[in-house]
């Protein structure tokens, strides 16, 4: 291993590609980039095999940014592959991170999935019930696709990460400071996540707005109110994911008028990111009774996708409990 | 740069070096729990150097055992698997703050309280302990020093209640040079005690033996006397209350008044229309009234309820008049409020008797000639309605009187605790209606309970007394004749247990001894003074045996019978030994608090502000400059709900740090 | 990212006793706990009790937190509405209790495994009750298990 430059891997898992879209949007600073390194195997942009990488020596490549949550064998076996010829593996971005949007489909299981998908969706004309399978033989020829796993998994719950860049997708900004401290070889602990370690508050445009004594009798939606477009968006009834959401990303979707949904995920002193929004908004309730406590807190339709938008599979129970386990016992 | 964590995964973190300590209690929890087995298992955790099990480890071998391990093998934390950390955490703290480490690297584990009396099934209880301890081994190798805060000490005492515990109380702490706040809610000091005639088992009266101390405490110069004022919000916390008083309008300058009572003589009222609160309405009294002659402060008081200045403003206020240039008397006075600052409260709130009418059999209220213990506490003493003379409603002698034990008291339909004063008071009243009026007094009783110095004795002397004693619960109290001799009579009847069949006992009056009944706003007022009340609304002490006395509120003390059922010799006793703890804590001359308190990791804070309106006692703020919340060390009570409420985990609490508090979960999760 | 390749073996082994984590407050519930111990009243051993100053200090990652490590139910206990020793503590640890609940229903665990209850010092018998009833609620519900879902990725058949 004597290239002179270091040798960068991108890949992708369950996701959107709107991380690798982060990598464009570095724009003229992609240049210095691509400069300062070699990019061995990046897929959605360059024209490499698995059996490239299947052909590099263990730990070759400096760093690999892996974009995506781990849904199918085929990612799962994608994930450890990297792993093994990386010096370095990086979570690059929410999915892979904590799970991210995919990760929301821990709320069903395999079977619902492929059913709703292949059988039951109003727009799908399937009149013989055909299901995905993993081999098919037709005419002495076999055809594979990966398996689907029933539940949806961060990276580091399927190999070791020595990093995470955060965000859907990550901000330029974050990327840009994960790749110059990367490359400048002083490296930071394991398990960094690059991005600053104070909730998103403290770079909110509308910090200066928010009440001391904030008390919640109704929690609104986008929808329900002309957003004031200078006042904390908690002080005005939305469920802004802010305060319990890393900093980095300069308030993006704030500026844009548009409450934070979380997915910079928690700081290092929290666990579980929508536990602790939990705990921070429903403290901050009216009332001390029962049924107007339910009342408020009903006004937050679906609770899980709102605290968990992008950190179920990373969250403490990951995945909602199958009925066959409960069956089963 | 951001930090990172590191689960621990119970791997030995940060090079502790454990203690573990398993603690028989005698056989208290080696009958239950194989100590042995939980010694050994604790062995083989990680971190753990020695580990070992004693007979009783809070003794002085034990706690010896302790420090030496500490000094021969370099110990840095220390796990004590013993009783309840509420009672013996103080003892090991100390233990190994004298070995030299710093005592809040102990961990205590409850496998007495919590395990060994109340489990059965031996290997359950163990493997309970295990995991006990387990997690506590692991809880504790995250544990950092700590120092208790010192904060300074008010000298003054509030005491509230007027009774013989409060004035037992005040003049104790007066006497030793402290300020004393006396607030009673009546218009006089002396509670139940002044009502009594005499006092068992050695009959001195018992005003004779309480004037004086009443007279002593409205004479105190160390004494503010604040009567028909009530306490109505207490802040702040131990050495550094702040209580607001509410003083009742009498419509009397106290200051001015010299209590010669010529306005209750010149009232417009000649004779008393309102029945009398402090005979129990056995005589009548004016709207202008002292509320008995040896009152304190002897100040009169107007009841705006019944004076016609207050209803029609029409009155020719010859009571103005006779008080002259005294001028003492203001219809226009108003409540006022009271702020002052304590260091420590005793409370001596007292009792109430039980009211009969709930046992309607005894047909108290339906029969004029049945009476309460206390109503005849009135009838016989000197000063009462009647001078003294026992007589019946119609002025009669009672030639025959039953006095029946345990109303409302050792009984599943009402209260089920012995009141423990009724058996010796009702023999002094049999005593006292025998020596009076020569009658056949008759003493209806479940058990005689007489405990106590010179009790059994008197109890000896009654029976000598020719006093008739019968065995059994009466079961009603009726004026159906059954008989010609029980005609215009009462009759007792009840199965005489000893002889083994049903009595009638006719008799001219009815003595039912009353039990004693916490006050009926006792949840109020410990609300108030953030204390815990048993089920049945007696304010709880801090432990039944060795803080009798205190309660989980540091510096607020409770005595005598608002404590439960007691007579006045364990009420004084009560008295003063809250007032020697009071004076514990003023000496010391500060307090040293738990340092349990919330701290900000202030790099950390965002600003969010979702803390500030979480705190009750307006400990957190926003710091402007900063943009970011601090919080008053000296205000926190460390209760920790800011740091659960904490979005991003920005706010730690000393001693409940969510990673001591997560391995501790991990810890009694993890599989052996 | 835990250690857990022991966590079922003994719950296939023995007949399923079920694992309770408890935060108590400080003083009133572990006062009453105290008090049940002191009375020797006896109950079941099936609940390992967690000492907090305030019921206010349980962050619903707690209660996560021992699910996730296989407790099969979490119960809190705190001073009765208006007897907080912080006078308000307990009303934040309800609110929070009853979001929680609304994302443990979401996630499909029984309402049954997870229990706020006002317990005062004075009432070390409501600590024998709401114990007893709590474990053979949960017993009756069978393990919950939830590591056992996501423990190895190799047990999912991952055929369709």
């Amino acid at each position: 291993m004597l290239a002179t430059k270091p040798r960068i891997a991108f890949y992708w898992c369950s996701s959107c590609g709107g991380c690798d879209e982060t990598v464009v949007d570095l724009a003229e600073g992609l240049l210095d980039v691509i400069a300062a390194v070699e990019i061995v195997f990046w897929p959605v942009a360059l024209d490499f095999k698995r059996k490239d990488v299947e052909a590099m020596p263990d730990g070759s490549i400096t760093a690999t940014f892996l974009n995506g949550a781990v849904r199918t064998t085929e990612q799962e076996e994608m994930a450890r592959l990297l792993r093994s010829k990386s010096e370095l593996l990086v979570a690059f971005g929410s999915c892979s991170h904590l799970g991210g949007i995919p990760g929301l489909a821990n709320l069903f299981d395999r079977e619902s999935i492929l059913r709703t998908v292949y059988l039951e969706s109003p727009s799908t004309v399937n009149p013989e019930s055909v299901l995905p399978v993993t081999s098919h033989h037709d005419d002495g020829h076999t055809v594979v696709l990966p398996g689907f796993h029933n539940t949806v998994r961060t990276l580091d719950q399927i190999v070791d990460v020595d990093y995470y860049v955060p965000g859907c997708p990550p901000p330029p900004r974050i990327l840009r400071t994960a790749l110059q401290t990367l490359l400048g070889g002083d490296l930071p602990a394991k398990g960094t996540v690059f991005a600053p370690d104070c909730a998103l508050c403290d770079e909110c445009p509308r910090k200066d707005t928010k009440p001391e004594t904030l008390s919640i009798a109704e929690f609104k939606r986008t929808q329900d109110l002309i957003i004031d477009e200078q006042t904390c968006l908690l002080a005005q009834g939305l469920v802004c994911m802010g305060p319990a959401t890393r900093s980095g990303c300069e308030a993006a979707c704030i500026r844009g008028n548009m409450p934070c949904t979380g997915c910079c995920g928690p700081t290092s002193r929290v666990r579980d990111q929508g536990a602790k929004i939990l705990s921070c908004l429903a403290s901050l309730v009216e009332s001390k009774e029962d049924a107007e406590i339910d009342r408020v807190l009903n006004t937050i339709p679906d609770p899980v996708g709102t605290f968990y938008r992008y950190g179920l599979p990373g969250s403490f129970l990951r995945r909602k409990r199958s009925n066959e386990v409960q069956a089963s016992m | 740069m951001p930090e990172t964590r590191t689960p621990t995964n119970g791997s030995n973190a940060g090079g502790a070096r454990v203690g573990v300590y398993v603690c028989h209690c005698g056989t208290n929890i080696a009958g239950t729990v194989d100590v042995r087995a939980v010694s050994e298992y604790a062995a083989e955790l990680p971190g753990v150097v020695v580990s070992r099990d004693y007979k009783y480890m809070c003794s002085d071998p034990g706690q010896a055992l302790i420090q030496q391990d500490v000094r021969e093998h370099s110990l840095n934390r220390i796990v004590v698997a013993s009783c309840s950390p509420l009672l013996h955490e103080p003892t090991f703290r100390r233990t190994i703050d004298r070995a030299g480490l710093n005592p809040f690297l102990l961990q205590m584990v409850n496998i007495r309280e919590h395990v060994s009396w109340v489990h059965l099934d031996k290997q359950a209880a163990t493997a309970k302990a295990n995991d006990l301890v387990r997690a506590a081994v692991r809880r504790v190798s995250l544990h950092k020093p700590l120092q208790k805060r010192r904060v300074p000490i008010n000298t003054n005492v509030l005491v509230v209640g007027g009774g013989i515990a409060g004035i037992h109380a005040a003049l104790t702490l007066a006497e030793a040079g402290k300020r004393v706040y006396l607030v009673e809610r009546e218009p006089t000091i002396g509670g139940h005690m002044a009502m009594f005639d005499k006092t068992f088992p050695t009959l001195d009266c018992a005003a004779c033996i309480l004037t004086p101390k009443m007279t002593a405490v409205g004479s105190h110069p160390g004494i503010t006397l604040w009567t028909y004022s009530e306490v109505v919000k207490v802040a702040g916390y131990v050495g550094n209350y702040r209580v607001k008083v509410k003083r009742k309008p009498r419509y009397i300058h106290e200051d001015l008044c010299l209590g010669c009572q010529e306005c209750v003589t010149a009232c417009v009222y000649k004779e008393g229309k309102t029945p009398d609160e402090f005979n129990l309405g056995l005589s009548k009294r004016k709207p202008v009234y002292l509320p008995f002659p040896q009152a304190v402060p002897q100040k009169v008081v107007i009841d705006p309820e019944t004076c016609i200045e207050f209803k029609s403003k029409k009155c020719k206020k010859t009571c103005v008049e006779a008080c002259g240039d005294r001028q003492a008397i203001d219809f226009t006075q108003k409540e006022t409020l009271e702020d002052i600052e304590v260091g420590t409260i005793i409370l001596a709130t007292g009792f109430k008797t039980f009211d009969p009418v709930r046992n309607p059999y005894y047909g108290y209220g339906r029969y004029p000639n049945v009476y309460t213990s206390l109503e005849v506490e009135r009838l016989i003493n000197a000063a009462g309605p009647t001078a003294g003379e026992l007589v019946l409603r119609d002025g009669k002698r009672p030639k025959a009187v039953g006095i029946i034990h345990c109303v409302g008291s050792r009984d599943a339909n009402t209260n089920r605790w012995c009141s423990k004063v009724c058996c010796m008071y009702s023999l002094k009243l049999a005593h006292l209606v025998k020596e009076r009026t020569g009658a056949e007094v008759y003493n209806f009783y479940i058990d005689m309970r007489t405990p106590g110095k010179g009790y059994e004795e008197f109890y000896d002397r009654l029976l000598d007394e020719g006093v008739h004693f019968v065995r059994g619960r009466v079961a009603e109290v009726t004026d159906w004749a059954a008989h010609p001799s029980e005609k215009g009579r009462l009759v007792i009847r009840a199965e005489d247990t000893l002889a083994a069949f049903v009595r009638r006992i006719p008799v001219d009056m009815v003595v039912l001894s009353v039990g004693m009944e916490p006050q009926p706003d006792a949840q109020a007022v410990r609300r108030m003074f953030n204390i815990s009340c048993s089920s049945e609304g007696w304010f709880l002490e801090r432990h039944p045996k060795l803080a009798p006395v205190s309660t989980f509120t540091e510096g607020v003390f409770i005595s005598g019978a608002c404590q439960g059922p007691k007579d006045i010799p364990d009420t004084v006793a009560q008295a003063g030994a809250a007032a020697a703890e009071a004076m514990a804590l003023i000496d010391a001359q500060f307090v040293e608090l738990e340092p349990y308190t919330a701290f900000i990791s202030e790099d950390a804070c965002s600003g969010c502000r979702s803390c500030i309106p979480l705190c009750p006692y307006q400990a957190i703020s926003f710091a402007e400059e900063k943009k970011k919340a601090t919080i008053n060390e000296v205000l926190c009570k460390g209760c920790g709900t800011c740091v659960a409420g904490c979005p991003s985990g920005s706010i730690q609490q000393n001693f409940f740090e969510d990673e001591e508090i997560f391995e501790e979960i991990e810890g009694v999760l993890a599989y052996a | 990212m835990r250690n857990r390749q022991l966590s079922r073996a003994p719950l296939l082994q023995a007949a399923f006793e079920p694992r309770i984590v408890a935060f108590f407050c400080n003083w009133c519930t572990y006062l009453a706990a105290d008090l049940a111990g002191t009375s020797r009243m006896k109950y079941a051993p099936n609940v390992r009790v967690i000492r907090l100053m305030c019921s206010g200090r349980v962050d619903p990652q707690f209660v996560l937190d021992a699910f996730a490590q296989g407790a099969d139910g979490v119960l809190i206990g705190g001073c009765h509405p208006g007897d907080c020793h912080y006078q308000e503590g307990n009303y934040k640890t309800l609110r929070r209790y009853h979001l929680l609940k609304c994302v443990l229903r979401q996630m499909g665990i029984e309402e049954e495994r997870f229990r706020l209850e006002w317990i005062s010092a004075a009432e070390g018998d409501r600590v024998r009750s709401v114990i007893n009833d709590m474990v053979e609620k949960v017993r009756a519900l069978g393990p919950l298990q939830l590591d056992a879902e996501t423990e190895d990725i190799r047990e999912e058949v991952a055929v369709c």
